[in-house]
Parts: C-alpha cells; sequence; structure tokens
C-alpha cells in the first residue's frame, strides 16, 4: 500500500513532468496589465489634476464670483448713496422776491426729512440764492431768508436745528447765467449740500 | 481884484436866478442858498443851472506841465461849475510863467498884462477865470486869473511828484480842487476816488476814470465797499465759507485787518461812523436780518440797533453829524428807506412810500452836507435812482433811462456815482444833480457797488 501510493505520487509527477515538457511557450499577459495599469494610474493622475485644476478654477470662479458680489454690493451701496445725495441735491425754488416754500417743493423738502432721519450722522448747508433783478445787498437777506425758510420747514417736520446750517450768497453765485425769466427762476433756490456724514447713505 | 464889481456882474443873474427858485419845487438848492448866506460866503458868486462861470486853462509848455494842464482841465470840466473855454491856436495866447525857458522859474505876478497875459481876450471869449500852471524851481505854481478884475486872484505852490511817479495825478488833482476854493469858494471833488466791485474783487478808480487798481486780492468773493471818513481807510466784506467777514484796509498798505465779532455770520454792507470809531453792518442769521455796530477803534463792543424779527434791517447809512442811521427795512412788507438815532431807538420811516404802489427801495447813502439820501426804488420792474430831501421828506427821481441803482455821494453832495446799463451793459455813471450831466466813470462790463471817497488826504494818496 505504501508503495503504492508511492507509485501513485511518482505517476503524477512523471505526468506532471510530460506536461511541462510540451507545447508553445504562455503569452506573457503580465506586462499586458502593466501598461493597463500604468495607464489607468496616469488617467487617474491626470484626472485628478484635473479636478484639481478644475477646483481651482471653480475656487477662481467663486473668488471672482465673491470680488463681483462685492464690488456688486459697493456699487449698489455707492449707487444708493449716489442716489440719495441726488435726492438731496435736488433744489427747490421761489417766486421773485418771496422766500415761502411753494407747494411743489414740499415733496422734494419731505424727501430730505425722510434721508437725514435715515442718516443719523449727516448734516447739511443750505444756501439760499436770488436772481440779479433785485437789489444786490437786500438779495443778501432775501437768499437768508430763503434758506431759513427751508431749514424752518426740515426742522418742523423732526430734523435736529443742528444738523442745519444755512448761508446766503444773495445773486453772488447765479446757476443760470442768462438775463431772462427762464434763468431768473433757475437763479431763485435754495441749493442742499453735505458737510459730514455723507461717505455712505442709507435710503429713507 | 475888486470882488464887489465881480458881485455886481453877478448879482443880477443871481437875482433872476433867485427868483426864479422861488418857483422851483426843489428846497434843496434854496436849502444851499440859505446856508451860503449863512457861511457869509460871497452870494454874488452861487452856481446857477446854465450860468457858469467861463474858465480857461492855458497851455503848460513843458510834458509835465502839459500833463498837469490836461488833467486840471478835465477836472474842472468834470467839477460841473464852469464853462470851459478853448483858447483859439497861436502863440499870441501864452501865459507868462509857461513860457520859453528864460522865464521858468519866475513866478507869476499879479500883473497879468504885464506878465502877457491876454485878459481883453479871455474876457472876449467869455472867461471869467483862468488858470495857468507854472514852474518855479522844483515847485509848481498854479496861478488863478480873475479876468474881470484883471489880476491874479489867488496862487498856490506844490511840489509834484515826478510825471511817472504814481503819486503825480492825485498831486495836480489837489491843484485842481484848490481853483475850486480860489474861484467860487467850495470844495472840489478832484482829488477823490472810487470804490467799486467787480468779478468778485473790491477796486479803485480815480472820479475821472484813471489809475485804477486792485486793492482786494484775495481769491475770496467780495462786495459792499465803504469808506471811512478820514479818507484812509475803507472797509469791505468777503464770503468766508458761508459766512461773510468784514475787513478793514489802509488805502496805502494793503494789509487788512479782519473786524472782530464779524465772520461768525452773514456780515455785510458796512458802513463808517463819521468820527471813524464804529462801523456799522448787517448781520443775517436764522432769526433775520439785523443792524449791528461794533467799535473798530477798540476792537470791542458788538452792540445790536434794530430786533427784526419778521422783518429785515440792513444796509446802514450815517448822517454826516454821526447822529443818526438811514437803513433799510421790509417791516412795510417790501424794503423801504427808514431811518433811527444812532443808538437804535426813534425808528421810522424816512422815505414816503405808497403801500401797495411804491416798488422796493435799497441802497441809501446819506451825502456829506446831511441834506440828502440818494437811495435807489424799483419803479415798474426796473431800478431808478432817487433823492430823499432830509427836512421836507419830498422824493424825487433822478433817473429814468434804463436801469440805474446804487448810488454814492461825492464830497461836494452835488454828484452821485451810480451803476447803470443805459449803454447797453452795466457799469459806473457819474450825474451832476444840478445840471444832469451825466458822464460814465469806467467803460467796464461788470462794475458795481460803487462807493465816493471823501477827498483823499494828501499823506493817504501814495499807491499799494
Amino acid at each position: 500500500m505504501k508503495r503504492l501510493s508511492l507509485l501513485l505520487l511518482g505517476g503524477i509527477a512523471v505526468v506532471a513532468v510530460a506536461a511541462c515538457g510540451g507545447g508553445p511557450p504562455p503569452q506573457p499577459v503580465t506586462p499586458q496589465q502593466n501598461v493597463d495599469s500604468i495607464a489607468q494610474a496616469e488617467k487617474r493622475r491626470q484626472d485628478s489634476i484635473d479636478a484639481e485644476a478644475a477646483a481651482a478654477r471653480a475656487r477662481e470662479e467663486e473668488e471672482r464670483r465673491r470680488q463681483q458680489r462685492i464690488a456688486d454690493s459697493l456699487a449698489a451701496l455707492g449707487k444708493t448713496t449716489e442716489a440719495v445725495r441726488t435726492m438731496l441735491a435736488t433744489m427747490i425754488h421761489f417766486d421773485y422776491d418771496k422766500s415761502n416754500i411753494r407747494p411743489d417743493d414740499a415733496g422734494a423738502l419731505d424727501q430730505k426729512v425722510g434721508i437725514l432721519q435715515a442718516n443719523a450722522n449727516l448734516r447739511i448747508r443750505i444756501s439760499g440764492h436770488c436772481d440779479e433783478r433785485g437789489s444786490d445787498e437786500y438779495n443778501l437777506a432775501l437768499g437768508n431768508r430763503r434758506a431759513t425758510a427751508a431749514k424752518q420747514y426740515l426742522v418742523s417736520h423732526g430734523i435736529d436745528a443742528g444738523r442745519v446750517e444755512t448761508v446766503s450768497y444773495g445773486e453772488e453765485r447765479p446757476l443760470a447765467q442768462g438775463h431772462d425769466e427762464s434763468a431768473w427762476a433757475q437763479n431763485r433756490r435754495d441749493e442742499f449740500e453735505i458737510i459730514a456724514g455723507g461717505d455712505a447713505l442709507r435710503q429713507p | 481884484m475888486t470882488p464887489v464889481r465881480r458881485l455886481d456882474g453877478w448879482t443880477v443873474r443871481g437875482c433872476v436866478a433867485a427868483a426864479l427858485l422861488t418857483f422851483y419845487p426843489s428846497s434843496r438848492l434854496v436849502a444851499q442858498d440859505t446856508s451860503a448866506i449863512d457861511r457869509g460866503v460871497r452870494i454874488g458868486i452861487i452856481y446857477r443851472p446854465g450860468v457858469r462861470p467861463g474858465l480857461v486853462v492855458l497851455p503848460g509848455t513843458t510834458p509835465a506841465l502839459d500833463s498837469a494842464r490836461a488833467i486840471i482841465a478835465r477836472d474842472l470840466d468834470y467839477s460841473d461849475r464852469f464853462e470851459l473855454i478853448t483858447l483859439p491856436g497861436g502863440d499870441s495866447i501864452r501865459f507868462s510863467g509857461a513860457a520859453p525857458s528864460s522865464r521858468v522859474g519866475r513866478p507869476p505876478t499879479g500883473g497879468g498884462a504885464a506878465a502877457g497875459l491876454n485878459y481883453p481876450l479871455y474876457q472876449a471869449l467869455g472867461a471869467d477865470f483862468a488858470v495857468g500852471v507854472a514852474l518855479a524851481g522844483d515847485t509848481t505854481v498854479l496861478a488863478v486869473h480873475d479876468i474881470t478884475a484883471g489880476g491874479v486872484r489867488r496862487e498856490f505852490r506844490a511840489v509834484l511828484p515826478a510825471l511817472k511817479d504814481p503819486g503825480f495825478r492825485m498831486a495836480v488833482h489837489r491843484l485842481a480842487d484848490h481853483v475850486l476854493e480860489a474861484t467860487l469858494g467850495t470844495g472840489g471833488i478832484a482829488a477823490t476816488r472810487i470804490l467799486f466791485v467787480m468779478d468778485g474783487k473790491v477796486y479803485v478808480i480815480d472820479q475821472d476814470g484813471t489809475d485804477r487798481q486792485l486793492v482786494s486780492s484775495s481769491d475770496h468773493q467780495a462786495m459792499s465797499p465803504a469808506w471811512a471818513q478820514d479818507g484812509r481807510r475803507f472797509a469791505y466784506m468777503e464770503f468766508w465759507a458761508g459766512h461773510g467777514q468784514l475787513f478793514i484796509q489802509p488805502l496805502g498798505s494793503g494789509k487788512r485787518q479782519p473786524v472782530v465779532t464779524t465772520g461768525q455770520a452773514l456780515d455785510f454792507t458796512p458802513a463808517f461812523s463819521p468820527d471813524g470809531k464804529t462801523l456799522a453792518f448787517s448781520r443775517a442769521t436764522e432769526e433775520g436780518t439785523d443792524i449791528y455796530t461794533v467799535n473798530v477803534k477798540d476792537n470791542c463792543c458788538l452792540q445790536r440797533l434794530t430786533v427784526g424779527r419778521f422783518s429785515d434791517n440792513l444796509s446802514p447809512t450815517y448822517s454826516p453829524d454821526g447822529q443818526r442811521v438811514a437803513f433799510v427795512s421790509t417791516r412795510p412788507g417790501l424794503p423801504q428807506i427808514y431811518v433811527m438815532a444812532a443808538d437804535g431807538t426813534d425808528q421810522q420811516l424816512f422815505a414816503p412810500f405808497d403801500y401797495g404802489v411804491t416798488g422796493s427801495s435799497n441802497a441809501p447813502d446819506w451825502s456829506p452836507d446831511g441834506q440828502s439820501v440818494a437811495f435807489h426804488r424799483d419803479v415798474g420792474g426796473t431800478l431808478q435812482v432817487f433823492v430823499l430831501d432830509v427836512r421836507t421828506r419830498a422824493v424825487r427821481q433822478l433817473t429814468s433811462l434804463g436801469r440805474n441803482e446804487d448810488p454814492t455821494w461825492a464830497p461836494d453832495s452835488r454828484h452821485l456815482a451810480f451803476v447803470s446799463d443805459r449803454s447797453g451793459y452795466r457799469q459806473l455813471w457819474i450825474i451832476d444833480l444840478e445840471t444832469g450831466r451825466i458822464r460814465p466813470l469806467l467803460q467796464q462790463s461788470g462794475a458795481r457797488l460803487p462807493a465816493w471817497s471823501p477827498r483823499i488826504p494828501e499823506t493817504a494818496s501814495s499807491t499799494p
């Protein structure tokens, strides 16, 4: 039994040897597999680079957008400030030798009340002006009354008097240079000028 | 010289004029006549419109003398008190002192005929007086000849600055004023200057339209120049950061001083009191515009003269005795001319007006003789110069052609400088109230707010 086992083993071994000795050499498959894996690795690497680049681009885009958003918001703020400034600078006008606020100018003054209320640090100066028809020196007094009339309107609508200065230039600083009613009407005016707190303004 | 003879010659004309004056509505002229009598001045020689003494200004021989002669001739013409007579050409008419060099240095003598003056010719031409300038060494001698009397009435001597010296013209103007003193016994206006504003700066110009100079050199817009009565200083206002700052500046140096307590509000229209110690001005605040005074001698003591509350009070002008102040007040609704005592009491209407009819009245200026206040008033939408008789409170309109405003009295109280657009654009003009003669002072657009000086004292004549 023991010999049979040995024989069996030997036979198996012969068969095995016989099998090894015959037929063509096997195709090398491993190199094939290596090329693929390199390519794959290369691709993966490339992909990861691309991904990285894309991420960078995305980050850049995000940064750009962020900057844009900041710029936009600044612009929007500036636009708001600019819009508020324009509103504030809207002049009001007067009849000849008069200093009473005309009904059609009350809206413009109400807007200024709102702006002053929305921007607590804002301080303004109102300058009163006249047309060239009156007396040169009397016009300083008249311009003073025009500036004061607008200030009184603002104060009577709740604005602290200390936030509004008044000056008069009489007929010394005309806006329109003509010598007709159209020019005179433009020159009989109050101008509104920011003297403090006007860097960033909120809408009323 | 025989004043009696002259007096006779003039009395006839004077009486006719006086008779006419009886029916003449202007009390101004009558008042002037009275004062002449009061002062004991020759009553026969009083100026009458249309009756002006003839006057010959003799030619000079050297360039400086001839320039002086030309300046004097124009000054005498602008005094509106003489009929200037132009001599026909030729050597036959020669003033001895102005003759060839051999005679230079010889002062003119009383013997006009002996000195080669052709009195009969001047008389034939209608001259009552002749004026000649000559050199005696360094001294210029001005001789005023009385043609009728046939001799020299007065001589004035002055060492004139060199022809190119900036003081030359003013020195000659002074000689011209001497002619008025010698012939009519009255002060002239030749040695005077007029401040005005152009393009936001203050300028000064001689009354004959020459020698214009910039006197405020700051970049700040200036307004409302006003003379001190000593003729050496003036005040004016400048805009400083929305405020009105007042300055006082000597005529010569240009070294101005800000007026204390001014510049914190809108301070404007300064006016010196006649003694020069006080400056009255208008101050615009949120309460309105009111008149204040400040002591500019001791730089102190701000005082408020008016309390307008619902009206504005502005543009003060002192009476020459310093006792009263005329000003503008809007208390009747429109600005009108008011008057008060210099301490602010006794405020009342000065220039009468028809409520609801008369237009705004502004810019009063009290005449140096105290008798009149000139101002301008809105007439049909344009401004005209008016004169208020202080004693009778009668108001008369002086101008009607174009727009006329901001009158300022000459020291003779019969000439006014004012702004008019009668020539198409606004410029400075001078009117003689008694002859109605009007001449342009400065042919330049944009000149305004004139202020006529007192007679300029000799030490203040030097230019900046």
